[in-house]
């Protein structure tokens, strides 16, 4: 079991607005081990965003604490970040070589004179060419801006990188050149990563481990194949029943109706209790921590017991690649 | 060499340069004002006659007609003032000065007011709050009556020969201090956008600081509207310094504007002398003019949302 | 249900809407760009075809060309649009009106945008109604109420009242599905209609859309880039690429056997949900841009197929089974010559 690189504990991050107090981010804990791609995934609302620049260092928690460990081969510890919108996450009026170049610059990563080759050297690796670093962002297209953002992540030397969904605006086929990109860039730079994004099939192409969030808390805590071959929580199932499936026609979607609520006047206890089939009246008062179920998932759930075969609540014809039975 | 020809050639090739000879109101306005640009540096080398040389003028030349009119004289093409300086070379001094006032004044309040822009978006909270609150106390008086105030009280207040040297200073500094406002909201507004966009997050990562993530980062996108309200309000300096040296207050009188001019020729008026205010009155217009036009093509040439 | 037999009915009916060789165009300063070229497609009554395609492709001008709805100076340079045997393509903007909600209805992608914000829901469906068939007032407050509980609105009585503000996203797009089908059309255009929603609210979105108009026979021009919603709601589809269709056929067909070199090589972007693969299949480069569009076939520049004659010549669509595909060298054949 690899050291964790990132310990979050209990952190809570609150905002005010229209004089009540939204908890965009309640009570969070989680590991990320060293070198891993770690994701969070969720829908509108549920957090993950805030919860990744509170990570980040761009916003303080309210709440908790976040503990950084060691990076692999005793690097020091800096973060970089991949956003979300390639059209504003590089300022349009610099040059794209001074972009890239600032980093280095600022923190002294280079001697002067070998600034220049370090850019061109951080283009190459993204695909893109040394002639490029006197263009300006808007003569590039979305997915050539995405690839900047990379160089200059990478121009920071960071241990961490933290992802925010940075393929969401693309399109589907320069996204899979911007994801197949960055998992190469993780590998050979032993980065430790965090990476949001709404689209499970994405989550599951480049991370091991999934954090599933709804309304500000994290319902569920699992490697990828486990979360995927049998997911405990009901709000988890019924995210993996909701993905459009391709290449099998026509299928009958029979999930519970409702939507996320909204953040200002959450449910009381689970919040996930007006959606949720299995609910149960403690449901209704208490909302459930954490545990730890036997087999190292974490589950926020009072219908689920700790050991055990997973139960699915959910109804649905099976996921295919799910391999437990209709209960 | 090489560094400006491509820059030219970039300049030309652009969208500005293409809109700029389609719309004739740019274009001649954009002459017009090189025009008087040139009359006004090169005035001491086009004016036929120094009009401060006390011993060159000759009073009996006094309160001659334009050369066009019956009386007039070809030597003084416009006409003579009332203490026979020749207009031409006199109207050609008004307007360096007026354009001296003008630009010094819009530079001035340029600096003043988007340093407090970029300080209160940036800032926000209390800062932020006391800025613009600032801000809109004074606009709620008139500019005009804002630069009369910081005049007169300069008047009242300093002694006699010590406002006589500072007048020039006082004036564009009254005028400057009337007009910030706009720029700091504009730039306040922009500021307040741009500084959650996620490249300025990019930049706190690494450690900046925010004053220098303003000027390196958030300074450069400002620019824009900036050059707009700025070329828009020459105009509006330039007048306000015509009015309030035609109320007597502004420029000293040893170093007329326009404006002066147009209040010594006002005196006489009816007496049917009135070229001395109308040749200097339709300068001012002409310059006027111009910049706001030129102004209105720029804000819209450079309006991302017509584009 | 119809379904195995649709083919057959298509065939034999005359197209709800066929698009012959349309053409749209933009006039710039330096000349005219071409947003679509060339593009023809046939909707079958009560069929649901899918346009997919990467944004730039073309796919939302050609809903707004049929629409009528193309924004100046954009504008219909060459082809037919014609609907239900009638041209529209040149029709003048008040008939384009009439058209518009009374035959053919729409669905955007932001029900914000649809929806008046100060008009109750009920309001904008009588309105509606009463503008496009005859009822009275009384009527059409009866029918839409029964339109909201059809899409799925919990209390349709009380809500009928309230404004758009007070629903949630979800809900919005539900009532915009009733407002594009209340004057009873043969035809919606849905340009994106669940990309803006949640992924467990874009499933019940969708669902609500298609049931509704398999029982009422409406046909649906379903717009989107998602592969899946496509698989999972169309009966047909056309993959745009550049300003041209690129294959169209039976959504099985098109999804599980593409032929094109890049509905295959979008297909293998897509990362599977269902397994874990190490690597995503990636075409090079990105769609060209209008300014920049290549001569001959728009993909041969990305295409690992390409030969000379992809590049001086546009291939036109040809069968290829079941499916029309503009490719000179369509790919997936077994060595028979039969459909993989």
């Amino acid at each position: 079991m690899s050291m964790p690189y990132l310990s979050v504990k209990n952190l809570s991050r609150e905002f005010k607005a229209q004089g009540r107090t939204v908890r965009a981010v309640d009570n969070v804990s989680f590991d990320i081990p060293v070198g891993t791609t770690f994701s969070l995934v969720g829908e509108s609302g549920c957090g993950k965003t805030t919860l990744a620049r509170v990570i980040a260092g761009l916003d303080k928690p309210s709440a908790g604490s976040m503990l950084f460990g060691a990076p692999l081969d005793g690097r020091v510890h800096r973060t970089q970040m991949i956003f979300q919108d390639p059209y504003a996450s590089l300022n349009p009026r610099w040059r794209v070589g001074d972009a890239i170049a600032e980093p280095i610059t600022f923190q002294n990563l280079r001697l002067r004179t070998d600034v220049k080759q370090r850019v061109e050297d951080l283009l190459a690796r993204v695909g893109l060419s040394a002639a490029d670093t006197a263009k300006f962002p808007h003569e590039f297209s979305g997915g050539q801006r995405q690839r900047v953002s990379i160089a200059r992540a990478l121009a920071g030397e960071p241990s961490f990188l933290v992802c925010d969904e940075p393929t969401s605006a693309l399109d589907v086929s320069v996204q899979a050149q911007i994801l197949n990109l960055l998992k190469r860039l993780e590998k050979e730079e032993g980065l430790t990563s965090l990476f949001i994004s709404h689209n499970l099939a994405v989550v599951r192409f480049v991370s091991s481990m999934i954090g599933v969030m709804y309304l500000g808390r994290l319902v569920e805590v699992a490697p990828t194949a486990e979360l995927f071959a049998a997911p405990r929580h009901p709000y988890t199932q019924l995210l993996l029943e909701a993905i459009p499936r391709i290449g099998q026609g026509r299928r009958a979607v029979s999930l519970p109706a409702g939507e996320l609520p909204s953040p200002l006047a959450p449910p009381p206890g689970c919040t996930f209790h007006p959606r949720c089939p299995a609910a149960m009246d403690i449901c209704r008062r208490e909302a459930p921590a954490l545990r730890t179920l036997d087999n190292g998932v974490l589950v926020a759930c009072h219908a689920v017991s700790s050991g055990g075969q997973p139960v699915r609540f959910m109804p649905g014809a099976a996921h295919p690649a799910s391999s437990f039975p209709l209960s | 060499m090489k560094t400006m020809m491509l820059t030219v050639r970039r300049w030309r090739q652009s969208d500005l340069a293409w809109s700029l000879g389609r719309t004739p109101e740019a274009w001649i306005s954009a002459l017009v004002l090189l025009l008087y640009l040139g009359m006004a540096l090169l005035a001491p080398l086009l004016a036929p006659q120094n009009p401060f040389d006390l011993a060159a003028l000759d009073l009996l030349d006094a309160r001659l007609p334009p050369a066009w009119v019956e009386g007039g004289q070809l030597k003084y093409l416009f006409g003579t003032d009332g203490q026979g300086r020749d207009m031409v070379s006199v109207m050609l001094y008004g307007l360096r000065m007026s354009l001296f006032v003008g630009v010094a004044s819009t530079l001035l309040s340029l600096v003043v007011g988007v340093t407090l822009g970029l300080v209160a978006g940036y800032m926000g909270g209390r800062i932020d709050n006391i800025i613009m609150r600032a801000a809109d106390v004074q606009l709620s008086f008139p500019a005009i009556l804002v630069a009369l105030l910081i005049d007169g009280l300069s008047r009242t207040v300093l002694p006699r020969a010590v406002h006589e040297q500072l007048s020039l200073l006082i004036v564009v500094v009254a005028i400057a201090l009337a007009n910030w406002v706009q720029y700091a909201r504009t730039v306040r507004g922009v500021t307040l956008i741009e500084k959650d966009k996620d490249y300025v997050n990019a930049v706190r990562l690494i450690g900046m600081g925010r004053a220098r993530i303003l000027f390196r980062h958030v300074l450069p996108n400002i620019l824009s509207p900036v050059l707009v309200i700025a070329t828009l309000s020459i105009g509006l300096a330039v007048l306000t310094e015509a009015t309030l040296s035609f109320l007597g207050l502004g420029v000293p009188a040893t170093s007329p504007s326009l404006g002066t001019l147009i209040r010594l020729g006002n005196e006489v008026l009816f007496s049917g002398e009135w070229w001395i205010t109308v040749l200097p009155g339709l300068l001012l217009i002409g310059l006027v003019l111009s910049v706001n036009l030129f102004g209105d093509w720029l804000r819209d040439a450079l309006n991302p949302r017509l584009k | 249900m119809i379904m195995t037999t649709l083919n057959v009915t298509t065939q034999a009916a005359a197209p709800l809407l066929s698009v012959r060789h349309l053409r749209v165009q933009i006039p710039t300063r330096h000349g005219p760009l071409t947003a679509l070229d060339d593009v023809s497609f046939d909707i079958a009554r009560g069929e649901i075809l899918g346009f997919v395609g990467e944004s730039g492709a073309g796919k939302s001008i050609t809903g707004m060309a049929v629409l009528g709805l193309l924004d100046p100076p954009a504008h219909i340079a060459a082809g037919d649009i014609i609907f239900d045997g009638q041209p529209i393509h040149k029709l003048s903007a008040s008939q384009m009106r009439k058209l518009r909600g009374r035959r053919i209805g729409a669905i955007f992608q932001d029900p914000l945008l649809s929806l008046n914000p100060l008009l109750t829901v009920g309001d904008q469906l009588t309105e509606t109604m009463r503008t496009h068939l005859p009822m009275t007032r009384d009527e059409a407050r009866e029918r839409a109420i029964e339109w909201l509980r059809q899409v799925g609105i919990p209390s349709p009585a009380e809500r009928v009242d309230a404004y758009p503000h007070q629903f949630s996203g979800g809900m919005r797009q539900r009532i915009v599905i009733a407002l594009a089908l209340c004057a009873e059309p043969d035809l919606v255009i849905a340009d994106e209609p669940t990309t803006a929603l949640d992924v467990s609210v874009q499933a019940q979105v969708l669902e609500l859309l298609r049931t509704q108009c398999r029982e009422r026979g409406t046909a649906v021009l379903l717009v989107t880039h998602d592969m899946g919603v496509i698989s999972e709601n169309a009966d047909r589809v056309a993959v745009m690429y550049a300003g041209h269709i690129a294959e169209t056929g039976p959504v099985d067909q098109i999804v599980n056997r593409p032929r094109h070199p890049y509905t295959r090589g979008l297909m293998g972007s897509i990362p599977p949900a269902d397994q874990d693969v190490l690597w995503l299949q990636q075409i090079d480069g990105a769609m060209p841009r209008l300014s920049a569009r290549p001569t001959g076939c728009p993909f041969h520049p990305r295409c690992k197929h390409a030969t000379e004659q992809c590049v001086s010549t546009r291939p036109l669509p040809h069968p290829e089974g079941v499916a029309l595909v503009a490719c000179w060298h369509p790919q997936g054949l077994a060595v028979e010559g039969v459909a993989a």
